[in-house]
């Protein structure tokens, strides 16, 4: 089952409809218009799935969606023309650019978090860069994946973009197949068998996983604050969130008053019983649920702490004093509990980073600009918020994505895109000036040698239009000062210029 | 060197990769002057060591001195000195554009060395294809471990003596050996693996790779097709790729494997690559200087295999004693033939016709993406046809090889020729993580009310209208400048 509809993406692929622009871009337009107007459908889903409220759905996933397809349509013209290069002695004279190019069929397996920004943002991108893509939702979201399964063919090309249910047995039928590239998001243990499922074909891989995201608090820093937007980031979506942040780390003095500031935003955001919320999500299932119960075992929550199996509901929970050995500190914690660890000093926090994997992301809280360089300069991390939390995830331009095991390559705007064609170098010469070519010819001696390297170490020049139009206003204002120059010289020389006397200048 | 055995039964391989990652902890790399010393030092290896480095390439390969200088130590040169002279530039943060909410905070993309990155080399340019990784692992700030190829045992030897001379000893270890080595290095938890060689080993490579979910650059091969137009200049362009498949003695990735062409044309084919053969090396490529040897006798065997089947138009002299295979055109080729099913990596090129550009992309499309498709024709518009109607890792039109030589351009394969690429400023970004960093003010906590709940339908229409007002920034400051530059103008007229 698995298998055809692969091979029926593949030669719709192949048949070359998904490469016209226009063809992208229709494509574009009708995932758009999926999003607008199933956006209650949707919404239904995802309150079905993991109680997300109607606000926080078109909040955390469909706006970004929007976003993601409306830069797509707006700037696909440009991502996909080809890419001039630097030129050196060599390439003068040759055409040399970049030609960005659609790499074949991609597998998009998503995760239940965000079933539909997870599994959207890269369809978009594989969209734009004219590959055809097999989507494998999660079947932890079922009501996400089934919706998507009935709404993706209404929308776009069938063929091209088909939906695959299943669990891990189709999942791993799907990774025996060839694909020309394959987009995983999920766990890192998961993770790992997809690179090795890639190894045997030799498809290169994006891998969106997680870790433990630090979230330091400087002693000096506005603390109110920044606990106001680190309850907001680690309650969202119930704490399943790749890239909340896992635990915080500050000074033993400050512990205290950060523990009520987030009990008081809290109280803000959901009340006096998040139960009662309708903002306030659930654990996606009982198998999670039981995980992060388990997770607690032995420890008194400072806020919260209670549950409701028959819910999956956790309430906001934040533990303090945690051992950094403990449990809790051993895995991602991917649900609503904050543990406090203390730390002696900004150093102390580095080292206790570094002791660790390098995280998806690392949130810094701290007024000092001198501090929050040398933390970024310490450490290292997928990506980096100072002073918030998440919002590096919201800017397109940047790249996301994480390092060693929080995972490879990244995506967003134009990076997906970029990570989901094949930059292909492209050098057109001539058949002319062969004169030039002697040099490298045999038999070799010693002039011919001399040439060659001349040639082969000459500098790269920037050749581009856009260093030319500066190159030429440059030139111009270089021009038009030099005659204002010259002209202001002569007079102060008290040059008797009769036309100058006959403008009346000399009056 | 004094290596203290922390623990016994770690083997050799275990206690270089700790020792270099120790050592890249301590942080001492991630400083651009000691980058930029550890790359000066390298050029003065290069520059004092040419001597040992062409007698290396000489006893292993043939490689004639010019052949050395031109293929495999002029272009490490330039590399170096394009790295020292922009390293600044490459390892700056990158800022980006901005959005309605961003716009007063800092946002860029800071790079930063990754750790410890193996780099595996290749036999047939066992200086440049090691070297070239190892200066954009030293630029981005990486320790890392050289496994040379142990087929070049010469270069191999070499560069494990003298390298330690001039290059810190724990950043920069180089590991001698064959298979067993590699797989005991495999096992080990690297931040990046640089492979060039075999697709079959390749695959190897990535398996291992993913248990510690190492990303890799893989640099394969396959068999690059070489089609000539019939109606381009015939002459010029067999002398191009006669050239560029006898660099030595067709042992590299990117020489043309096979031509593609019209059966009209096939014999002045002949003829010309016949003619283009005797300008290079007289009558006698054997006693030439400028012709190499194959590496060693089991590449010969091969090599001499693959003949089965086809005619000889001309060549097919050898030596066995010699590792001498003298060029080879061979005719009545098909898609079966013994010699279409792997890649050559010598001096043989096979000659298969077809009866135009449809039937030679097709031809191309039915088989692996190639590392890179060369295309001879005067005509652009079917160059830009098989532009769009193929893939490969590069493409050239109306050369071969050169496109290796311009740094700019981004080296590397697709599909199964490989994954990644180098070259210039390409293996700094690889060997690089590009971290992006937004730095926000513990201000204008109004801003954030809109994503805060309790939600309400009101915050989420003002969410909406921010995330989707896009905000050109690059445009507003160039209409400012453009304002800026009018004023200018209109005073100095005035």
């Amino acid at each position: 089952m698995e298998r055809q509809l692969f091979q029926r993406a593949k030669e719709a692929f192949l048949s070359g409809r998904a490469r016209p622009l226009e063809f992208r871009l229709q494509q574009l337009h009708a995932l758009q218009r999926m999003i607008t107007e199933k956006e209650t459908e949707i919404s239904t889903a995802l309150k079905q799935d993991i109680n997300r409220s109607q606000y926080d759905t078109p909040l955390l996933e469909l706006i970004g969606i929007e976003n993601e397809i409306k830069l797509a349509i707006e700037k696909l013209a440009q991502w996909a023309a080809p890419r001039p290069v630097e030129k050196n002695l060599l390439t003068i004279s040759d055409e040399v650019y970049i030609q960005p190019e659609p790499l074949g069929v991609v597998l998009i397996i998503g995760a239940w978090n965000y079933p539909w920004a997870l599994t959207l943002l890269p369809l978009v991108g594989a969209i734009a860069a004219g590959n055809a893509a097999v989507v494998k939702p999660s079947e932890l979201s079922e009501c996400s994946s089934l919706l998507l399964r009935a709404l993706l063919p209404c929308y776009l090309d069938k063929d091209l973009y088909p939906v695959v249910m299943g669990g891990v047995s189709e999942t791993q039928q799907l990774l025996r197949l060839r694909f020309d590239h394959i987009f995983y998001t999920g766990g890192s243990t998961v993770g790992k068998q997809v690179m090795e499922a890639a190894a045997r074909h030799l498809t290169p891989v994006t891998l969106e996983l997680g870790g433990k995201s630090p979230c330091y608090i400087d002693k000096n820093c506005d603390v109110r604050m920044a606990c106001r937007r680190i309850t907001w980031g680690k309650f969202v979506n119930c704490g399943q969130t790749c890239i909340a942040p896992d635990y915080i780390l500050c000074e033993p003095c400050i512990q205290g008053r950060v523990v009520e500031c987030i009990r008081q935003t809290l109280l803000e955001f959901y009340g006096a019983d998040p139960k009662c919320s309708p903002d306030y999500g659930r654990i996606i299932n009982q198998r999670h649920f039981n995980r992060i119960m388990s997770l607690m075992d032995g420890y008194t929550p400072v806020v919260g702490g209670q549950s409701d199996s028959s819910q999956c509901y956790i309430a906001p929970t934040v533990l303090k004093d945690v051992p950094p050995h403990s449990r809790l500190m051993q895995e991602e914690i991917f649900g609503p509990v904050l543990p406090i660890v203390t730390v002696s000093d900004m150093d102390d926090a580095i080292n206790f980073i570094n002791e660790r994997e390098k995280p998806l992301a690392l949130y810094i809280f701290c007024s000092d600009k001198k501090a929050i360089k040398r933390m970024i300069e310490e450490t290292t991390s997928g990506g980096v918020t100072v002073n918030d939390v998440m919002m590096h995830y919201t800017l397109s331009s940047l790249p996301f994505g994480g390092v060693g095991q929080s995972g490879m390559g990244c995506y967003h705007g134009k990076h997906t895109f970029d990570q989901l064609s094949h930059h292909r170098a492209c050098l057109i010469r001539s058949l002319n000036m062969e004169s030039v070519n002697r040099a490298r010819y045999p038999p070799q001696d010693r002039r011919r040698a001399k040439r060659a390297r001349v040639a082969l170490k000459s500098p790269l020049i920037d050749t581009s239009k856009r260093t030319l139009v500066w190159a030429v206003i440059a030139t111009i204002l270089g021009i038009g000062l030099f005659i204002t120059l010259m002209v202001i010289l002569l007079i102060a020389a008290g040059l008797n210029c009769t036309c100058w006397y006959w403008r009346g200048f000399y009056n | 060197s004094g290596s203290v055995q922390i623990a016994s039964g770690m083997s050799r391989e275990q206690l270089a990769v700790q020792r270099a990652r120790r050592s890249f902890q301590t942080g001492r790399t991630r400083p651009l002057d000691f980058r930029i010393q550890q790359l000066r030092r390298l050029q003065s290896f290069i520059k004092e060591r040419q001597r040992d480095i062409k007698d290396a390439l000489q006893t292993d390969l043939g490689k004639s001195e010019r052949a050395s200088e031109m293929y495999e130590i002029l272009v490490v040169e330039a590399e170096l000195h394009l790295s020292i002279t922009r390293l600044a530039e490459w390892a700056a943060p990158r800022p980006v554009e901005k959005n309605l909410f961003t716009l007063l905070d800092e946002v860029y993309v800071k790079p930063e060395p990754l750790g410890v990155v193996l780099i595996i080399g290749p036999w047939n340019y066992p200086w440049s294809l090691t070297l070239l990784p190892l200066v954009g692992a030293i630029a981005a700030g990486n320790a890392a471990i050289l496994k040379p190829s142990e087929i070049s045992s010469n270069s191999s030897k070499v560069i494990e003596e003298l390298l330690p001379l001039y290059l810190d000893k724990d950043l920069y270890q180089v590991v001698e050996g064959g298979v067993p080595e590699a797989q005991e290095l495999l096992k080990e938890r690297f931040d990046h693996i640089f492979y060039t060689g075999s697709t079959a080993v390749g695959k190897l490579v990535m398996e291992a790779a993913a248990r510690h979910l190492t990303p890799v650059t893989l640099e394969l091969g396959g068999k690059s097709p070489c089609y000539i137009d019939k109606n381009c200049d015939v002459g010029i362009a067999c002398r191009r790729i006669a050239w560029a498949k006898l660099i030595n003695c067709g042992q590299t990735c990117i020489a043309p494997d096979f031509i593609l062409c019209e059966p009209s044309v096939l014999n002045r084919v002949v003829e010309e690559i016949k003619k283009s053969i005797k300008e290079f090396y007289a009558d006698s490529t054997k006693t030439s200087d400028d012709y190499g040897r194959i590496i060693n006798q089991r590449q010969f065997k091969r090599i001499m295999g693959l003949m089965e089947g086809c005619t000889i138009a001309f060549g097919g002299d050898a030596d066995e004693a010699q590792g001498y295979i003298g060029p080879t055109v061979l005719k009545n080729v098909t898609g079966e033939s013994k010699v279409m099913q792997e890649e050559i990596f010598g001096p043989l090129l096979p000659i298969i016709t077809v009866n135009g550009v449809d039937e030679a992309i097709q031809f191309i499309n039915e088989r692996e993406k190639p590392l890179v498709l060369y295309v001879f024709s005067h005509d652009n518009k079917l160059i830009k046809k098989v532009i769009a109607e193929t893939s490969s890792g590069a493409l050239v039109a109306n050369d071969c090889v050169v496109h290796f030589l311009d740094s700019a351009l981004p080296f590397g394969g697709v599909g199964h020729s490989g994954m990644g690429r180098y070259r210039g400023r390409h293996t700094f970004d690889q060997l690089s993580n590009l971290r992006s960093c937004m730095i926000k003010q513990l201000r204008m906590e109004g801003l954030n009310s809109m994503r805060y709940p309790p939600h309400t339908a009101k915050k989420l229409s003002w969410a909406r209208r921010f995330v989707l007002s896009h905000l050109n920034v690059q445009r507003l400051r160039n209409m400012v400048m453009l304002a800026m530059l009018a004023s200018l103008a209109a005073f100095v007229v005035q």
